[in-house]
């Protein structure tokens, strides 16, 4: 009981005691542009305090003072062209002030040409993951590219069934890298509905926009992780879709470069061996939890009226070639994207496979699996 | 304004009202119209207050515990669908239709049946609009923006775009029926000068509508043509802009910002005015202050849209545009300041809740200024920050105006005076559970939370509890309200015609409550 009574003191409390309480307000950041935002944003915030406190200052005195039990007779005054000449030529003036830094820094924010070199990373916003393309770095023929997906499992959000995380909702299986001290320019598009790419650090939001390509510049200056998200209603799982940046020193951003280059080629060998419809099960259910559950959910049943059911689907039964044209040409005019660029051959075969199994799907339908061969067969006809 | 009336009550009952439900079917009367349009904006308060209440519920930890995202981002578009389109613009045409007429002087609206297809056009696109929560697919989910090309792959699209379009037209029989009694209809002696500022507002707010419902008639109509008959307005693959679509929309929204505080600005000017017990400071330049608002609110909508990508040229006419709507509402302010000063104050419910606006708006305009400065909206652009922003010009803006102009009004249409004593309950307690609500939304605006978010990051769990706790706090203070009202419909001590001492207007001639038919024989104004 008593234990019980200090809870009750001592939780209210400890939540006041914790810093997140103080995160009220924008973070400096770190670029050269997000500390100059911020004084902006703080010099327009004291600006309107200051002028709030006067004004409100004068209406509260004159509340009190002008109260009827203070004041039986009003004054009968209406106008005066004074006083209105003098408010509206004084915040004219004031707003002039403000108006000069703010066009000042806009047109830094607006420069992307002035220093040479840097990088150029394309950002693709996709219902609900990021696509990110180093325009610099062929690996064989084509730029690096891979997809960034949250992490953050389903049993944190959907079910609480477990802690959350420290970083929930703001953990990816792959930051997009950049290195310190340099130019990044990020070309940013979208492949499906509207999008925006937000990192508050670097006081940048872009939005990404299909047939359009924005660009965003920026130059860090610390090394650290830093974590966005995604700030225009794309549908379902908009809140779903962060943004991670990891920046990093020359040497490991070169380090980084070449890791991805070797996995890259690594999977070109996995696509030649012989796999058992064992093996691409398991990795398929995986695959299929973090790309695939979000619509056409964990039981495959679909939601009625927006993703059809994959449990009893002719397609997924009987209908091998057909599904693998879907998932590599996606559905034109439904929420149905491309999976072509988004999973290599190995992954791509295990999901199938796993649709084809799952759900009951082996006993009523053909029970064909699909092997990366497949895969690397329909790119060579039809890509 | 002083005011001869003469036979004012004299032949009030020749013809009264049907009984029973033809009454208010077939009703031409204004005063009928506007009770429906009130009694229409109340239960949308209600129903979009409660999907409010739903959201809130959903934020009030991290995690996903009462409803999918889906259903989510469905009760944030109705929610805004509802209050807007509603709530707060059928209470203000509701206003305007009782008012208008009784402080011109003028017998009833120029076109009375008019007026009753503009009302019952309502119902009818509301229930289409609802209509979609039971169908496979369910109700809109797109925000109350619509951005293409999110919504043109909506399930029921059609529907929605249905139901705004009626509502448009509703919206533009309203206004046309507003701009030609107040411009035909005045009692002699009346000159525009010499009109009440809620009537002046209404007649801005009136030509604010004739512009825009059609543009935002125009982009429905694209988004239904890209949906279902293979255009291409909205599509990049097929050559067209999604942020065509934006522009568009926007030259109809920020106007329609503006159709929704005007009126509150008549009303305010009127309640300050009365318990101040002096006449308003600067009559003159508080019309030009709403005059250049409307003119300003044609060449800012872009401000709306700064990350889009505009070039840098756009980027800062926008925002030099967008501050320079600073200077005709900080002339508001303070004239409404100047009215108070050396006045003989008392502070009823209608006076609690106009000060209330204007100090919350203010504070709402002031985020609005900050808002405009183009790099800071940068970090500011879909935040909680921008929410904390519109729902502070909104709910203690608009939806405190329109609490107050109907306990400043209710007196004089209902006869008798509402409780004084439960009125400053409810004030106090809006007053309070409105800004627990929505000042912590600029904290974790600011800290980088985005809006229409059906989860969040860890950091925001506190303060959107805190914000939720205040949204049932307001939310169930809004059922006293409707207590007090009801109460009062029935009940209470009787009014005087004048109701409120300070009172100036054609409206406080007439008896309370006011009878069926007014001014019959025009009122001379002096």
């Amino acid at each position: 009981m008593k234990n019980k009574l200090w809870a009750l003191i001592l939780y209210p409390l400890s939540l006041f005691m914790s810093a997140d309480w103080l995160d009220i307000n924008m973070p400096v950041g770190v670029t050269d542009i997000s500390k100059e935002v911020f004084g902006l944003h703080m010099t327009i915030f004291f600006v309107v305090v200051a002028i709030g406190v006067v004004v409100f200052g004068i209406l509260f005195w004159s509340m009190w003072k002008y109260r009827r039990s203070n004041n039986k007779k009003p004054a009968t005054f209406t106008e005066n062209h004074t006083v209105e000449m003098l408010w509206t030529i004084v915040p004219t003036l004031i707003l002039i002030a403000m108006a000069v830094p703010a066009s000042i820094t806009l047109k830094k924010i607006y420069d992307h040409e002035s220093e040479e070199g840097g990088i150029d990373i394309q950002v693709v916003g996709w219902q609900w993951k990021w696509q990110y393309k180093y325009l610099d770095e062929q690996v064989g023929n084509k730029p690096l590219s891979f997809f960034s997906n949250l992490t953050t499992p389903p049993d944190q959000y959907e079910f609480n069934r477990v802690e959350k995380n420290e970083n929930y909702l703001l953990e990816v299986d792959e930051p997009v890298v950049i290195p310190v001290d340099t130019p990044v320019r990020f070309l940013i598009t979208s492949n499906d509905v509207i999008h925006s790419w937000y990192m508050s650090d670097f006081a940048v939001k872009q939005d990404a926009i299909p047939g359009f390509i924005n660009v965003a510049k920026t130059k860090v200056n610390v090394p650290g992780i830093y974590r966005g998200n995604c700030t225009e209603l794309c549908g379902e799982r908009h809140a779903y879709m962060p943004i991670v940046v990891k920046a990093v020193t020359q040497e490991e951003y070169e380090e980084w470069l070449q890791s991805k280059r070797e996995i890259i080629e690594q999977i070109a060998y996995l696509t030649e061996k012989e796999w058992s419809s064992d093996e691409l099960l398991a990795t398929g259910e995986e695959i299929y939890e973090t790309r695939c559950a979000a619509c056409h959910q964990t039981n495959g049943a679909g939601i009625a009226g927006f993703y059809p059911a994959l449990a009893g689907s002719d397609v997924v039964m009987n209908n091998k070639a057909k599904q693998i044209e879907i998932l590599m040409e996606g559905i034109r005019g439904s929420q149905m994207q491309s999976f072509a660029e988004q999973l290599n051959e190995v992954e791509m075969a295990s999901v199938i496979t796993f649709t084809r199994l799952a759900w009951g799907n082996e006993r009523s339908g053909d029970g064909e699996i699909v092997i990366p061969k497949d895969i690397v067969e329909y790119k060579e006809t039809n890509l | 304004m002083s005011a001869v009336v003469e036979n004012n009550n004299h032949h009030d009952d020749h013809h009264g009202p049907q009984k029973g439900f033809m009454r208010w079917l077939t009703t031409t009367n204004h005063k009928d119209i506007g009770t429906l349009y009130l009694w229409f904006a109340f239960a949308a308060f209600l129903l979009g207050g409660a999907f409010a209440m739903g959201i809130r519920a959903e934020l009030f930890e991290p995690g996903l515990q009462l409803m999918d995202p889906i259903r989510y981002n469905q009760l944030v578009t109705m929610h805004g669908l509802i209050m807007i389109f509603g709530g707060v613009m059928p209470a203000f045409v509701g206003l305007a239709n009782w008012l208008i007429p009784l402080q011109i002087g003028a017998p009833d609206m120029a076109m009375p049946r008019m007026n009753n297809l503009s009302f019952w056009l309502l119902p009818v696109a509301f229930s289409i609009l609802l209509s979609t929560a039971f169908m496979e697919g369910g109700m809109p989910g797109f925000g109350w923006t619509f951005y293409a090309p999110l919504s043109t792959n909506y399930p029921n699209i059609a529907y929605f775009v249905f139901a705004i379009h009626i509502m448009g037209a509703s919206s533009i029989m309203g206004s046309i029926n507003v701009v030609v009694t107040i411009m035909n209809m005045r009692a002699p002696g009346m000159t525009l000068m010499k009109m009440p500022l809620f009537v002046w507002s209404w007649l801005i707010t009136a030509y604010l509508l004739i512009a825009v419902m059609p543009v935002l008639a125009g982009a429905v109509t694209m988004l239904l043509m890209d949906a279902y008959f293979g255009t291409s307005f909205f599509d990049a693959a097929g050559g067209g802009d999604p942020v065509l679509f934006q522009h568009v929309f926007w030259f109809f929204g920020h106007p329609e910002v503006y159709i929704m505080i005007l009126p509150a600005f008549g009303i305010t000017s009127h309640i300050i005015s009365t318990f101040s017990r002096k006449p308003l400071f600067g009559h003159a330049s508080m019309v030009y202050a709403m005059v250049s608002i409307a003119v300003l609110s044609f060449v800012v909508w872009a401000h709306h849209m700064f990350t889009v990508g505009m070039p840098l040229v756009a980027e800062l006419f926008f925002m030099w545009a967008t501050m320079l709507i600073a200077i005709p509402t900080g002339v508001k302010v303070f004239n409404w300041c100047a009215t108070i000063f050396k006045g003989s104050i008392t502070y009823e419910t209608p006076m609690l809740f106009a000060i209330a606006f204007v100090v919350l708006f203010t504070i709402g305009g002031f985020s609005g200024l900050m808002l405009a400065i183009t790099p800071a909206d940068f970090q500011y652009h879909d935040t909680y920050f921008v929410v904390a922003h519109f729902h502070y010009v909104l709910v203690p803006g608009a939806v405190f105006s329109i609490m107050a102009a109907v306990y400043y009004w209710l007196p004089k249409w209902t006869g008798n005076m509402y409780d004084e004593r439960m009125g400053k309950m409810h004030f106090w307690l809006s007053f309070i559970g409105v800004n627990i609500t929505f000042f912590p939304q600029h904290f974790v605006g600011l800290a980088g939370m985005p809006r229409r978010y059906a989860d969040y990051a860890l950091q925001f769990a506190e303060w959107n509890a805190v914000s939720s706790v205040g949204a049932f706090l307001f939310g169930l203070s809004q059922l006293l309200f409707l207590y007090i009202v009801v109460k009062t419909v029935f009940a209470g001590k009787k009014a005087t015609p004048q109701v409120w001492d300070g009172a100036d207007g054609l409206e406080w001639t007439v008896d309370s409550p006011a009878p069926y038919h007014t001014f019959d024989v025009p009122p001379k104004v002096k």
